[in-house]
């Protein structure tokens, strides 16, 4: 198994509180790992540290065998891209919201271009000038994952993108991301939902309070002689 | 004007008084205090001025311009305090503000290079370009601590911290300049300015008080400008560390 990134022996303070205890794991190359845990696991902050916007305070982290450190911030954040909790919007319309990966560069997007990707994440070509703020949550979080891809994403890092959306549009999504997988894409996704993780993740990262617990394909959710997993399982760990 | 009726004058300051008490706003110690500062900050500055006037100094000039800026400093630094070295950064701007206001009324022989002229016109720019460091420290702190998604979100896209900032930081640009920019479009038909007005009572031709009055008007959309924008733009750039990332605690006001 080939791995886009890893953790070795990571460790993160931030204001002198540690929020990441010796972390190392990896996770592999053009699979789906979900990235699960109770609250405060310190799980967006691992993928805060695979995207560059934090830096682990021991440890090293590898993107494709190479330090994340020896990497230009820049280039790695438009590689390794990231939809944020709660799909932050810019002011203006979903094509100003398309156009910023571009824009950042000092480049164009094309109308026709922000329609095709509009429509690859299953939004209607229609709602290109429409404000990006007036739309539903689960078109904002179409929205965010069609912009991160806007970027020649290698690595695409979800947080938490279908909590508090309907059945249908977390359905929608999850194929999505499936899709972007079969066209070669690594996916680490955080998710609360356990099902949702069974059900589309290949490898599986449990955290709890800055540890990770277990790593490994998906079926160790359900395998793992690990007393705390056992304990996620059950809905006890806390 | 004589000493008594100064003194009569007094009554402005028992209106607000008596208000207070009567409608328990509570700002009695502050109304006495801050009348109080006023009649020994400016009788103290009277005094000074005449005696700088007499003695026509140079030195004593450059002295009281440098007074000045170390002042308003001092005041606005307060508002940035999570931005390293605001306090040269600060300095910085009103030093450029004094050079480019004096640089063009005294290189054009717009007004004369003496003291009467140099510590008044320096006094306006510096304190209204204090105020403008003021609102626009107050007003930046606000718009990063309520856009730390946004700025978060640019950087996660590739952006440069410039990017990242960009919007909050015309923002505000924006809302410091404003009122200035606001004032000046009302100015002689809701309020006569008070140098204006001072130089109208003290007698003099209401047309060349007019002329000065313009003359300050135009020298404070400079100050209010360059003061928002050269500490704006000297500023950003602390909110971030080296590998382009938000430091948290310059975000969250901690």
């Amino acid at each position: 198994m080939t791995a886009a990134i890893t953790f070795n022996d990571v460790c993160v303070t931030i204001q002198g509180t540690q929020i990441i205890h010796d972390v190392s794991g990896l996770f592999p190359k053009g699979k789906i790992t979900t990235l699960i845990g109770p609250s405060g696991a310190g799980k967006t902050t691992i993928l805060k540290l695979c995207n560059g916007l934090l830096s682990a305070t021991s440890g090293a982290i590898m993107y494709n065998g190479q330090p994340l450190t020896s990497y230009d911030p820049i280039a790695l954040r438009r590689c390794v891209g990231m939809a944020l909790q709660g799909a932050p919007m810019i002011k203006g319309s979903v094509y100003d919201n398309l156009k910023l990966p571009k824009q950042l560069q000092g480049d164009k997007l094309l109308e026709a271009d922000a329609i095709v990707a509009l429509t690859q994440v299953g939004l209607d070509a229609k709602m290109i000038h429409k404000k990006a703020h007036d739309l539903s949550g689960g078109q904002r979080q179409k929205l965010s994952i069609a912009r991160t891809l806007i970027n020649p994403t290698d690595v695409l890092l979800l947080d938490e993108i279908t909590s508090a959306l309907d059945p249908y549009a977390v359905s929608e999504i999850e194929q999505l991301i499936i899709d972007m997988k079969n066209r070669g894409v690594t996916i680490i996704w955080i998710t609360h939902n356990l099902a949702q993780a069974q059900r589309i993740g290949d490898y599986m990262w449990l955290m709890q309070r800055g540890e990770l617990i277990e790593s490994g394909p998906i079926e160790l959710l359900e395998t793992s002689n690990n007393e705390r997993v056992q304990q996620f399982m059950r809905g006890e760990l806390v | 004007m004589t000493y008594t009726a100064l003194a009569i004058t007094l009554a402005f300051v028992c209106i607000p008084l008596v208000l207070s008490k009567a409608l328990n706003l509570k700002l009695g110690a502050d109304v006495t205090i801050a009348t109080i500062r006023a009649i020994v900050q400016l009788l103290a500055i009277g005094y000074v001025l005449q005696l700088i006037f007499n003695q026509q100094n140079v030195l004593y000039s450059f002295l009281m311009v440098a007074i000045m800026i170390l002042v308003a400093t001092l005041n606005a630094r307060k508002k940035g305090a999570q931005i390293d070295g605001i306090t040269w950064k600060l300095a910085l701007s009103l030093c450029a503000i004094e050079g480019i206001v004096m640089g063009v009324l005294l290189g054009f022989h717009i007004v004369p290079a003496t003291a009467q002229y140099i510590i008044p016109l320096s006094g306006m720019a510096i304190g209204n370009s204090m105020v403008m460091s003021i609102l626009f420290l107050n007003r930046f702190t606000v718009e990063i601590e309520a856009h730390e998604q946004e700025v978060e979100l640019i950087l996660s896209l590739g952006g440069t911290p410039k990017q990242a900032i960009h919007r909050q930081l015309i923002a505000s640009i924006k809302a410091s300049m404003l009122p200035t920019i606001e004032s000046q479009k009302t100015i002689g038909l809701v309020q006569l300015p008070g140098m204006m007005s001072g130089q109208i009572i003290a007698g003099a031709d209401p047309m060349q008080a007019v002329m000065f009055q313009l003359l300050v008007q135009f020298m404070l959309l400079t100050t209010a400008s360059v003061s928002s924008v050269l500490l704006g733009f000297l500023s950003y750039r602390t909110l971030f560390n080296q590998k382009l990332q938000i430091i948290p605690e310059k975000f969250t006001g901690q």
